[in-house]
């Protein structure tokens, strides 16, 4: 169990990370890195069916289903959104060497 | 289902290695050059967590959690694949949106998990017959400590789940609201008296219904129910009536700010749930997007405050100066001239151009400026596009390579030295009253010294007026020609003038 204190450390620490990690992050990536934060905090999923995995009464299988479908939709969308604006960064590759020689 | 033994410490192993994976994730996509080694790391870790979340011990519905997953995700996935680059920042909404919504139902099912052994253990009289050995109050004590157990919900969780729904339902409403803004659904801002009051109550009623009904809850009474749906509906509601006034200038922060929102909600559902994973992932995802969310604010040159809390562009205030002089336009051809003999060239694209489909031609032309010669940078706003980096997205895609993109605070000296801006779809960002107007409302707001170049070009579709509705100077100054018409069919003509040059 999580409890008392050791919850406050381990919130404590994750937010200094978080914070720390996209520190120094350009603002060409400001839209793909929320995109990509977007997906990770989806993993609301495992909790989703967590919830609805336990259910035991009608209401709580309704309210569990359309948790999961929602979660299910967070996660999948921006994982196909993200990972579609940041293909865009490969293409740029082999074009930059053939305009760098026109860069005075 | 039996399961072997191991099975719930090989699920948390995986949970702490998709946590580890999401923060090295994050990391990486914050660098241009790893970013998308970045979203398959956090990828792999997620698909490994939600796969081995099926074989947790004690798990029920499988089918109905199999079914969800595919449709919810099915859906999402096609959405996603589907859709225009232009239209990317609000499918992040929307589906920020779908991750707070269930946030906010997972909290709602715990509680009502929690509600159901309530009542268990108030009658548990009717549960030992008389002739039990144990003392009925015995029993009672152990019954409750099982059963607590069992659902994990100690007063701290409780309040947990409660600020988990809180957080998750406000995001959840709030986010949808910003898609439809962007999506164009809701063009209106809805503005009126005492506004800010209003919303105000309506949060303190939430919070006051969280209250009442968590300390029931805490105190072991069984949940009055009128209470906690008047919190979920207050609480609903409260994110409609946020978002509702906030121009779409301001989306992009809002939605920042609502991804850090729903990363708090997950944390907190994660900390009812006993769920590692979901703690870390959600609590980095709250103080990233918070500190992202600074960034974009920051970028605008607005406070978080200020963009909640004041209407842009509201008509406050004294009268805006007026513009002297005149419209001048100029013929596709001559401009395409202008600079096919300029030493320097700056493209300011904005989101006009994105609209128009038109980074493609745009860029056709300047590649063929660049074999004449000709230096050619593009110009980006930090806010340029719908959200900080669109723009450059946006680019990325059309081909163009990311060292001929130049920043704000890297241009802005050069501009002088610039013989031709080309400003395509741009208007606010490039608009100079904002360094001179002290009464214009985007006063203070970092622009582009588009203003400063030997001569201006502005591809504009009409006479209209930019996104925050204030006329631009720059389209009156002496050095500056208009060239109407759209985006993609003037950067067409441009492309074709500079064919003949050489045919």
């Amino acid at each position: 169990m999580i409890t008392g204190f050791l919850a406050l450390y381990i919130f404590m620490l994750a937010a200094f990370t978080g914070y720390e990690i996209i520190s120094r992050v350009p603002v060409i990536l400001h839209t793909p890195l929320m995109s990509g934060s977007n997906f990770v905090h989806g993993i609301v999923l495992v909790g989703a069916m967590i919830a609805l995995g336990h259910a035991h009464s009608t209401i709580e299988i309704v309210i569990g289903v359309i948790a999961v479908l929602l979660a299910a939709g967070n996660v999948a969308g921006a994982y196909v959104v993200t990972e579609r604006m940041l293909e865009m960064f490969k293409t740029s590759k082999p074009a930059a060497p053939q305009s760098a020689e026109k860069k005075p | 289902m039996t399961l072997p033994t191991w099975m719930p410490a090989l699920a948390d192993a995986i949970y702490f290695l998709a946590a580890v994976s999401f923060i090295w994730g994050i990391k990486r996509m914050s660098s241009p050059r790893t970013a998308r080694h970045g979203i398959l790391w956090a990828g792999g870790g997620m698909a490994a967590a939600i796969l081995v979340t099926f074989f947790l011990p004690g798990m029920h519905h499988l089918l109905a959690i199999v079914v969800s997953v595919v449709v919810g995700g099915g859906l999402s996935w096609w959405v996603g694949r589907r859709v225009k680059m232009t239209a990317m920042p609000q499918m992040v909404a929307l589906f920020n949106g779908m991750g707070g919504g269930a946030a906010a139902a997972i909290g709602a099912v715990e509680l009502i998990k929690f509600n159901a052994a309530l009542k268990l253990l108030t009658a548990p009289s009717r549960l030992v017959p008389d002739t039990s050995p144990i003392q009925p109050e015995a029993w009672a004590t152990h019954a409750a400590q099982a059963i607590r157990t069992a659902v994990h919900l100690s007063p701290v969780e409780l309040t947990l789940a409660f600020l988990g729904i809180l957080i998750g339902a406000i995001s959840f409403t709030g986010s949808l609201i910003a898609f439809a803004k962007l999506q164009g659904w809701m063009d209106k801002r809805y503005i009126y008296p005492l506004q800010r009051w209003v919303n105000l109550a309506i949060f303190i009623a939430a919070v006051v219904c969280g209250i009442l009904a968590l300390i029931a809850a805490i105190e072991g009474q069984p949940f009055a129910w009128g209470l906690l749906i008047a919190f979920f509906a207050l609480t609903l509601i409260f994110g409609i009536a946020m978002t509702l006034p906030i121009g779409g200038a301001d989306m992009p922060v809002v939605i920042s700010m609502y991804n850090a929102c729903t990363g708090l909600a997950v944390a907190c559902d994660g900390f009812a749930l006993q769920n590692e994973a979901m703690i870390i992932a959600g609590m980095v995802v709250g103080a990233a997007g918070t500190l992202l969310t600074q960034l974009m604010a920051k970028a605008m040159n607005r406070s978080l405050a200020n963009v909640l809390f004041s209407n842009f562009g509201g008509g406050g205030g004294a009268a805006q100066q007026e513009i002297a002089g005149a419209l001048k336009p100029i013929d596709a051809n001559d401009a395409a001239v202008m600079m096919a003999y300029a030493e320097r060239v700056a493209i300011v694209p904005g989101y006009g151009m994105a609209v128009a489909q038109a980074q493609h031609k745009v860029w056709e032309f300047a590649k063929l400026l660049i074999e004449r010669g000709v230096k050619v940078k593009f110009a980006i706003h930090p806010v340029a596009g719908r959200m900080p980096g669109h723009m450059n997205v946006l680019l990325a895609e059309a081909g163009v390579p990311y060292d001929l993109i130049e920043d704000m605070d890297d241009i802005n000296p050069e501009f002088p030295n610039i013989d031709v801006a080309l400003v395509i779809g741009a208007n606010d960002v490039v608009n100079p009253v904002a360094r001179t107007d002290k009464n214009s409302p985007i006063y203070g707001m970092p622009i582009l010294d588009v203003a400063k170049a030997k001569n201006v070009i502005v591809i504009k579709r009409g006479r209209g007026k930019g996104f925050a509705g204030i006329e631009n100077a720059l389209f009156y100054a002496d050095n500056t020609r208009m060239l109407y018409g759209d985006g993609q069919a003037a950067a067409g003509e441009l492309v074709a003038g500079l064919k003949t040059l050489d045919a």
